[in-house]
């Protein structure tokens, strides 16, 4: 087992009160597995990858445990945190691409990012050639700046820096949302590639692109307002979801082919609600079609079938 | 009603603007009345930059763009400019960057109010902006006297499509408006867009999602390196793609429910049939087209 995310409760500070961005997510996430992570805007994904990797000053650990390779991760100390960093947990953030300093050469930041983690950039030197060339890169990619290149090979420098020190688990966070499709499905191919040969173990990939995720991952996990509403193999996910939240986001989902003049998709009527003062009860209720009263109590997480999660009075068979 | 005729745009590059760059090349064009035609290239095809040109923040190298009739390239002065504006306006792919983070986000409606409608009441002019906020499907109470850091950036989305309806457009450039929202907001977005074309509308909807592109289009065009490599119906251009970079491009498009090794394993069983290409000598930067079928076109090779 990779990793064990047991009732975890972050929470953003602000003047108005504490925003329940992940309000006891619960999930694991098995040695070699990639899972896909999906759910509309601002439901807690990005949240859950920064928590995993830094809590902001803003950020509160409010409950709740971590386990990666059987260790405790001490999210909530920044300082013991380091020892993680890069060596066991990395993360590429939403827009990394555009936060790549633009005033220095590629060769130089990797340097310096190794250097911080306690590595002689020489110790890896043929590594990161020889992991380059593998997502199609030319080494003198690390003499120039940022600037110079396109997104595509902007992403893959990030994707290379982030796994150089064998991390067990790499987040992806929309790395590849930016990107045209033969780019995108070139710099998904070289992920999963570096997860056959080892060099993560497992990974969360962040998106909206749901049939991207059916391209690559094992599983995919479905949030809601801060948390899980559905877990499955991904393609139990596409075809027989059973939480009525992933029903209705994978039905707002186009076919390739698919076209208004015969029938229009839909999207789901509502907002996400806040999360300064979540609802109580399923957090879908105000937007499910078939909410009842018991709906008004937490619906659990529960295992409906082998590797099958769901939170929702009306899957729990 | 839109038409663009043989428009190039070369832009100077290098350090001291010594070298050329060729971004948009020998494009014919022709957007009708509640028609949708959707740009669908890579990052750099040009995209961008015909959807600048049409909406005259950058002029043509050569050709001409014309709406209705006018040549866009040649609106001079305020007044004619305003007329232009009037009638077609473009929306953006980050609408953050649209919106002051100061000033709350239905400013943005307040300065069409200004520069259009000085004369209307105070209550003429609530109620048009009610009701362009009715058909962008949004709900007043959540989206007016708000900052924008406090709406989502599909909210943002719609705010400014809606500000566009406040004038009486015929024409809309939308330049990757969707890719930063998520699935549903996505949906939501071009059905508003599938809405405003039934009315009417002509629509350039630049994307570099395909399987979007073609929900609403009625005719796609697929540009490489600024040249058009095929244009034609949507349903044809997906069902029956000609050129080899639209058929790399479409099987390069996640679908859900086939992998990419399916419709690679496919697509070697059953090569498609090679379509002869028009070709150009060396030095000519013209782009010219062949009819394969009945308005379905495809342009050059460039590799
Ligand atoms: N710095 C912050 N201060 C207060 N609230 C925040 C902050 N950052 C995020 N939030 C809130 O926390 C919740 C979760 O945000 P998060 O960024 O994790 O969403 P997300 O699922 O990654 O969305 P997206 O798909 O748009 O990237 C949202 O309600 C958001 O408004
Ligand atoms: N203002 C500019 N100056 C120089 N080159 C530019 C400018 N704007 C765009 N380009 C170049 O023109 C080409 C087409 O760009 P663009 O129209 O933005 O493409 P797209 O929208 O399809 O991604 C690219 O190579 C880009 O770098
Ligand atoms: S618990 Fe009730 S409201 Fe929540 S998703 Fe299930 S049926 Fe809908
Ligand atoms: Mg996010
Ligand atoms: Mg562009």
């Amino acid at each position: 087992m990779t990793l064990r995310v047991k009732d975890l409760k972050v929470y953003y500070q602000t003047l108005r009160g504490d925003v329940h961005a992940l309000d006891g997510v619960d999930f694991e996430l098995a040695d070699g597995e990639i899972m896909g992570l999906a759910g509309e805007s601002g439901c807690g994904k990005s949240t859950l990858g920064k928590s995993l990797i830094r809590l902001d000053s803003r950020m509160r650990h409010v409950d709740g445990t971590i386990e990666l390779d059987g260790e405790d991760v001490p999210i909530a100390k920044d300082r013991e945190m380091n020892r993680f960093r890069y060596h066991e947990i990395s993360l590429i953030p939403q827009y990394a691409m555009s936060a790549l300093n633009p005033t220095r050469k590629i060769g130089r930041m990797i340097n310096e990012l190794l250097q911080s983690r306690g590595v002689r950039p020489s110790e890896v030197t043929e590594e990161l050639n020889r992991r380059l060339e593998l997502v199609g890169l030319d080494p003198d990619v690390l003499k120039r700046f940022p600037i110079e290149l396109s997104g595509g090979m902007k992403q893959r420098v990030v994707m290379v820096m982030a796994t150089l020190l064998n991390p067990s688990l790499l987040i992806a966070d929309e790395a590849t949302s930016a990107l045209d499709v033969s780019t995108q499905r070139s710099v998904v191919e070289s992920m999963v590639e570096f997860r056959d040969r080892g060099y993560v173990k497992s990974m969360i990939f962040v998106t909206h692109d749901i049939s991207l995720v059916y391209q690559m991952a094992d599983t995919v996990m479905v949030m809601y307002a801060g948390r899980v509403a559905e877990k499955a193999p991904a393609s139990t996910i596409i075809n027989d979801p059973q939480h009525p939240y992933t029903k209705m986001l994978i039905g707002a989902l186009p076919e390739v082919g698919a076209t208004t003049d015969e029938a229009r998709l839909e999207g789901i009527p509502g907002t996400p609600p806040g999360l300064l003062h979540p609802p109580t009860g399923c957090r879908f209720k105000a937007r499910c079609p078939i909410a009842s009263e018991e709906c008004s109590e937490t619906p659990p997480l529960v295992e409906i079938e082998p590797g099958h999660w769901a939170a929702c009075w009306k899957t729990g068979r | 009603m839109l038409e663009l005729s043989h428009v190039h745009k070369v832009y100077r590059v290098g350090a001291f603007g010594g070298s050329t760059l060729r971004a948009v090349r020998d494009v014919n064009l022709v957007v009708k009345p509640g028609e949708v035609v959707s740009l669908i290239g890579e990052s750099g095809s040009g995209k961008s930059t015909i959807g600048k040109m049409v909406l005259g923040l950058t002029k043509p190298s050569q050709g001409t763009i014309t709406f209705e009739g006018k040549d866009v390239t040649r609106l001079r002065g305020f007044g004619e400019k305003k007329e232009y504006y009037r009638h077609v306006q473009g929306v953006f792919q980050d609408p953050f960057s649209s919106f002051n983070p100061i000033f709350k986000a239905d400013r943005v409606f307040e300065m069409i109010r200004s520069s259009y409608f000085p004369d209307v009441s105070d209550a003429d002019w609530r109620e048009k902006v009610l009701d362009v906020i009715g058909t962008v499907r949004l709900d007043p109470a959540n989206v007016l006297n708000k900052y924008p850091h406090q709406l989502s950036g599909g909210q943002l989305q719609r705010l400014l499509i809606a500000r566009a309806l406040l004038l009486d457009i015929r024409l809309l450039v939308a330049d990757e408006i969707i890719s930063m929202l998520d699935a549903s907001t996505r949906i939501d977005v071009l059905n508003l867009l599938a809405d405003l074309k039934e009315r009417g509308l002509g629509i350039l909807f630049v994307t570099h999602d395909l399987s979007l592109g073609n929900y609403v289009s009625d005719r796609s065009v697929i540009l490489r390196k600024g040249a058009i490599a095929e244009l034609g119906p949507t349903r044809r251009v997906f069902e029956n793609p000609l050129h080899p970079y639209s058929r790399h491009l479409l099987s390069c498009v996640p679908q859900l429910h086939r992998t990419w090794a399916e419709v690679d394993a496919e697509l070697a069983a059953n090569p498609p049939e090679d379509v002869v290409l028009p070709t150009v000598s060396e030095g000519d930067d013209s782009a010219p087209l062949v009819e394969a079928e009945e308005g379905h076109f495809v342009g050059i090779d460039q590799r």
